[in-house]
């Protein structure tokens, strides 16, 4: 049986100019945060597919969390913006897909957040441990999966 | 029409501030912003309470504004600074969750989130303003010289109250113009009068208070305006006491800036409770030709 | 595949809070893992030494280092990786310092991260391609933005190095904040006879091309091939035809505009020429104030111009430069002391700023050298310094220390004995901060050499009383309130990010930190860098910083952009995009989303219209891979399916597959 105080999965994707930046500034000035968190590099929020959060959670993840530049300081201009239409539409598609939207954040911290990055890093696990470990999904939402686009690694050439 | 306020007086204005009671509702009703005096209402949680305990404090203070929220206002109206700035806190406190379950754990009747409180000062500077009140100005105070004091709490801590400069309020000064009066550029308008110091270590009310006097003199002030029950009471009781103290008669009449604005506007002197004030206000009366 | 996975301890930095030795021993049994071991520095040359020996005894295809975060030493160790033989790319880091031993406090916990890190480095290491850079040829010109006196030792180095350098400037004038100063501390050096002649040497320079009361209207581009767009604003005088001489100037009616070269001190005539060294010595119009351009009557100016270089109908225009880099030395601005209501805020004509008071020292300036109250001419006889106005004050927002107050204060309090002889001098501070060469000895001096009166301790009224000020404030050495009064105080006020930092830093894509500071690429290894590839910073823009310090970061921009250009070509970041021409469609929706026009159409032979990567344009931002309906464009070295793999890493079950 899981542990109530046991980690949860969170999984967070973060661009690798502001927020992966953020959370070293975090880092340095050793603002603790819960350990639930691990940190996946992309190079821009622009390069998330909504589709790997929407892996992450088939895949047994209780929570995922995106950060990106702020916006107007994108590293490559406008990828955060690209970012933050498909991000916005994904999170009205959670309940659809049958997850609980409270389980996915999107926001923005800049290299120089570090105590805003703890706040966001703290607060997203506090959500996310009140909703508890993802219910273990049925066979039929795992179908619903493969509402995915072709070029799935999976699939092969 | 300006919307309906809740009316918190405060002990003050029940006891010696009558008259900032009387004149401020005498005001609000000439210039069209309705008050309505929260029923039962009780302590604001001031200085005993919150010395010893700040929930408590807050409590107290909640217990009012649960009040007013049951009667269905949307905002709080206080004269008292002190009263104000327990209210503010307590709303602040209130839109706490954890705080606001500690509060509650004192209160009957729990109060689920706070209510906006403002000082009358703010409520006449925002819901009637210096151009309503000049274009209802009857006898305008030509040639009052009148140093405006707010106290050091009124504006203060600037994040709680978020209203005018905390360092350098104009909000009286532009009320004070528009009914007439010339304001002298004071420079102590948010010093410390020695508020409760009067009873324990009176020498620091007669420096502190003695100040205010002296530069207000020097500036050629005819009347002091103060906007605080203890304030008043410091400066316009204590007068002769300070005199004393730093050899120097003063005879400045401390009013209530709601006075001055009563007497623009041409109120009932009865309303205006300037027969309370210890320094008697007939010369200023006489300067400005009411006095009969 | 064949894989070496080398934990580091990173002394007590990491180790004290993860089991690292039990990290390295997961790492045994996860997937292709050859080889695992920890160390206690990885960074440092024997750690180094053994990730190249590990190369060679065990025969690994790739190697990950679990330490601090890749923005640290991700090009360190990939230089490892490449003198151990591998591609370079070969390489991944996980972060178990930054991202877990400093912000986590459960060792348990924390191992578990740190090996859950290691595993996703190894998944994604997994599917690693060997990435080869290309060579592109760039334009060995580059761009300064501010003409103070860093940018002006930054244009000097560079174009001494033998490159073509631009140079923009927003005034009419170069020069900056550094040529409004009276003095130099701590050597009390006149402060125009060290920076004019370096303002000739740019005038003069065959390699400098000066764009003064010009700003940057938009940059496009990347390293090595930026362009920019520089808009030269009106000026109303042909410059070409101006020859400074001043006699528009003297003639003009309109008094009142303002002169921002004099702090304020004085209003300046609508045609100006801001100060008598200024490079280049021109007239500029202002607009606002200038009765022929607002009422249109007037025109004395241009009928006393011996050269007929007034032009009334002059609009503003654009000028695109090329340039292979850009070093931003915008410099700062002066805080505003209003705010504080105590001091005034403003209202007290004899309470003045720093600057206010060193224009008022100058011989230069509207006072001609005499220290004089602006309420009514006199000489002062006391004077109050307070320090710390707008520095370390978090209620305002500046929690920061403005660094070269302190100095200058002392300055101004010493000059302001030679000026004024007996007069009583105070200061109001904090703390004193000095730390730099000869700088506090220079305090000591002003204390015991000169008199002046340091009290410790805030100020919290100015009044007046008569036609003097009273200062009233906390001695906190003394325990006790202090009450002086002065005839003139002078606020030392601080420095705040210049006005239009944020616009700059949004156009040239740097960030800027909370305070509109510009961000360096790291605090300690690479301050004179951005995150954005040949965009480097010098002086105060980066925060504040005193004129040694500004000039020694404009020599060390200038170091980089000549080491950028040292070979004829760059070579360009292999991580790009890649379209897989067997499963483009030619929708060519990436083509519209890419921010760097780097996907062009392109007809194979087949006839079919597919879409292709310029790889040297190409920055790798990724956004076209998620635009792609086919999957077809993939960003090498972040492929859909690396990610996928490190998301899976970190599952419980694993992903189900689709079809």
């Amino acid at each position: 049986m899981p542990d109530p105080a046991a980690d949860l999965r969170i999984i967070g994707f973060l661009c690798n100019w502001c927020s992966y930046g953020g959370a070293d500034t975090a880092g340095v000035a050793r603002l603790a945060q819960p350990t639930d968190l691990r940190i996946v590099r992309v190079p821009c929020s622009g390069r998330i597919d909504p589709l790997f959060i929407a892996k992450a959670f088939y895949g047994g993840a209780d929570g995922v969390l995106v950060s990106g530049c702020h916006p107007r300081d994108c590293h490559y201009s406008e990828g955060n913006y690209h970012a933050r239409r498909r991000l916005e539409l994904f999170l009205r598609l959670l309940p659809a897909l049958g997850i609980d939207p409270g389980r996915f954040l999107y926001t923005w911290v800049s290299a120089s957040e570090g105590q805003r990055w703890q706040q966001v890093v703290a607060d997203f696990t506090a959500r996310v441990h009140a909703l508890g470990p993802m219910p273990r999904l049925r066979e039929t939402d795992l179908a619903a999966a493969a509402l995915c686009h072709p070029a799935a690694p999976q699939e092969g050439a | 029409m300006s919307p309906r306020f809740a009316y918190y007086p405060g002990c003050s204005l029940e006891g010696t501030a009558q008259d900032y009671d009387r004149s401020g509702r005498a005001c609000c009703a000439a210039l069209g912003i309705e008050l309505a005096e929260i029923p039962d209402w009780s302590c604001c949680g001031s200085s005993p309470a919150h010395a010893v305990d700040a929930v408590l404090s807050g409590a107290l203070a909640a217990r009012n504004l649960g009040l007013a929220r049951q009667g269905g206002f949307g905002a709080v109206v206080t004269p008292c600074p002190n009263c104000l700035v327990n209210l503010r806190t307590a709303a602040r406190d209130l839109d706490d969750p954890a705080r606001r379950e500690r509060i509650n754990a004192l209160l009957s009747v729990p109060c689920e989130g706070g209510l906006p409180a403002v000082s009358l000062l703010q409520a006449l500077f925002e819901q009637a303003g210096p151009q309503a009140l000049a274009d209802a100005v009857v006898r305008p105070l030509a040639g009052l010289r009148v140093a405006p004091y707010y106290g050091c709490i009124l504006h203060r801590p600037p994040g709680l109250m978020a209203f005018d400069d905390p360092e350098n309020p104009v909000a009286m000064d532009a009320l004070l113009e528009a009914a007439g009066a010339e304001v002298v550029a004071f420079p102590f308008k948010t010093e410390c009068c020695g508020a409760s110091y009067g009873v324990p270590r009176k020498d620091l009310v007669m420096e502190l208070s003695g100040r205010l006097l002296e530069a207000a003199a020097d500036l050629g002030a005819d009347a002091l305006a103060v906007a605080c029950p203890l304030c008043q009471m410091n400066l316009d009781l204590r007068q002769d006491q300070i005199a004393a103290a730093r050899r120097r008669a003063f005879g400045i009449p401390v009013f209530y800036f709601t006075q001055l604005l009563g007497l623009a506007l041409g109120l009932d002197r009865a309303d205006l409770g300037l027969d309370r004030l210890v320094v008697p206000p007939g010369g200023v009366l006489r300067k400005l030709g009411t006095e009969g | 595949m064949r894989l070496g996975v080398f934990v580091c301890h990173c002394g007590s930095n990491i180790a004290a809070t993860v089991d690292c030795a039990a990290v390295a021993l997961a790492a045994r049994a996860m997937p292709d893992v050859a080889f695992a071991a920890d160390s206690v520095y990885t960074c440092s040359e024997p750690g180094q030494e053994a990730i190249v020996a590990a190369v060679a005894e065990h025969g690994l295809d790739g190697v990950v280092v679990a330490s601090c975060s890749p923005r640290m030493h991700e090009r360190t160790f990939r230089r490892t990786v490449a003198r151990a033989g591998l591609n370079p790319y070969m390489f991944e880091m996980a972060n178990i310092r930054e991202h877990v031993s400093w912000v986590g406090r459960d060792k348990e916990r924390n191992t578990a991260k740190a090996t859950d890190l290691v595993r996703m480095a190894v998944e994604k290491l997994r599917r690693n391609r060997p990435l080869t850079p290309r060579e592109f040829p760039v334009t060995r010109r580059v761009l300064v933005v501010g003409g103070g006196v860093a940018g002006i030792q930054a244009a000097l180095d560079c174009a001494d190095g033998g490159l073509e350098v631009v140079l923009v400037e927003r005034a009419s004038s170069i020069g900056g904040k550094m040529a409004q100063l009276d003095k130099t501390f701590p050597t009390v050096d006149c402060s125009s006879c060290v920076l004019g002649p370096r303002m000739v040497d740019v005038a003069q320079h065959p390699g400098i091309t000066l764009h003064a009361y010009s700003e940057v209207a938009s940059v496009s581009g990347w390293v090595g091939n930026f362009e920019v767009a520089v808009r030269r604003k009106a000026t109303y005088v042909d410059w070409s035809k101006c020859t400074g001489c001043g006699e528009c100037v003297k003639k003009c009616p309109a008094r009142d505009a303002p002169d921002p070269f004099n702090a304020g001190l004085a209003p300046a005539r609508a045609i100006n020429i801001p100060f008598p060294q200024a490079i280049p010595k021109k007239a500029v119009i202002n607009p606002a104030h200038c009765k022929q351009l607002t009422t249109g009557k007037c025109g004395v100016c241009a009928k006393v111009c011996p050269s007929g270089a007034i032009d009334y109908a002059m609009t503003e225009t654009t000028v695109t430069e090329k340039v292979g880099a850009i070093i931003v030395a915008t410099g700062y601005e002066l805080f505003d002391p209003k705010v504080y209501g105590q001091y005034g805020g403003g209202r007290y004509p004899d309470v003045i700023t720093s600057m206010q008071y060193e224009r008022m020292l100058s011989a230069s300036g509207p006072t001609g050298g005499h220290v004089l109250r602006p309420s009514d001419g006199r000489e002062p006889r006391s004077v109050v310094f307070i320090q710390c106005v707008g520095s370390r004050d978090r209620h305002i927002g500046r929690p920061y220390c403005s660094g070269f107050c302190c100095m200058y204060t002392a300055k101004q309090a010493i000059l302001t004995r030679d000026h004024v002889p007996g007069a009583q001098t105070y200061v109001f501070y904090m703390d004193i901060r000095s730390p730099g060469k000869g700088y506090d000895e220079f305090i000591r001096r002003a204390m015991e050499e000169y008199g002046v009166r340091y009290v410790r301790g805030r100020v919290s009224r100015i009044f007046p009383k008569g036609d003097r000020l009273v200062v009233r404030g906390a001695d906190t050495l003394m325990a006790a309130q202090v009450q002086v009064e002065a005839d003139l105080v002078v606020l030392a006020v601080g420095a705040e990010h210049a006005p239009g930092a944020h616009e700059l830093a949004a156009t040239l894509r740097v960030s800027i930190d909370e305070h509109g500071f510009f961000m360096e690429g790291h605090p300690k290894l690479r301050p004179v860098e951005t995150n954005t590839a040949g965009v480097y910073l010098a002086g105060a823009c980066q925060g504040p910083k005193d004129i040694p310090a500004s000039v020694s970061q404009a020599s060390a921009a200038a170091a980089k952009v000549l080491g950028l250009f040292a070979r004829g070509t760059l070579a360009s970041d292999p991580q790009v995009a890649l379209v897989d021409p067997r499963r483009c469609v030619g929708c060519l929706k990436c083509l519209k989303t890419c921010p760097f026009g780097a996907i062009r159409e392109e007809q194979g032979r087949d006839g079919a219209v597919r879409a292709q990567v310029v790889e040297t344009v190409c920055q790798g931002c990724g956004v076209c891979c998620v635009t792609c309906p086919q999957g077809a464009v993939q960003l090498q070295h972040f492929t859909d399916d690396q990610i996928l793999a490190e998301v899976e890493a970190l599952c419980r079950i694993p992903l189900p597959t689709c079809g």
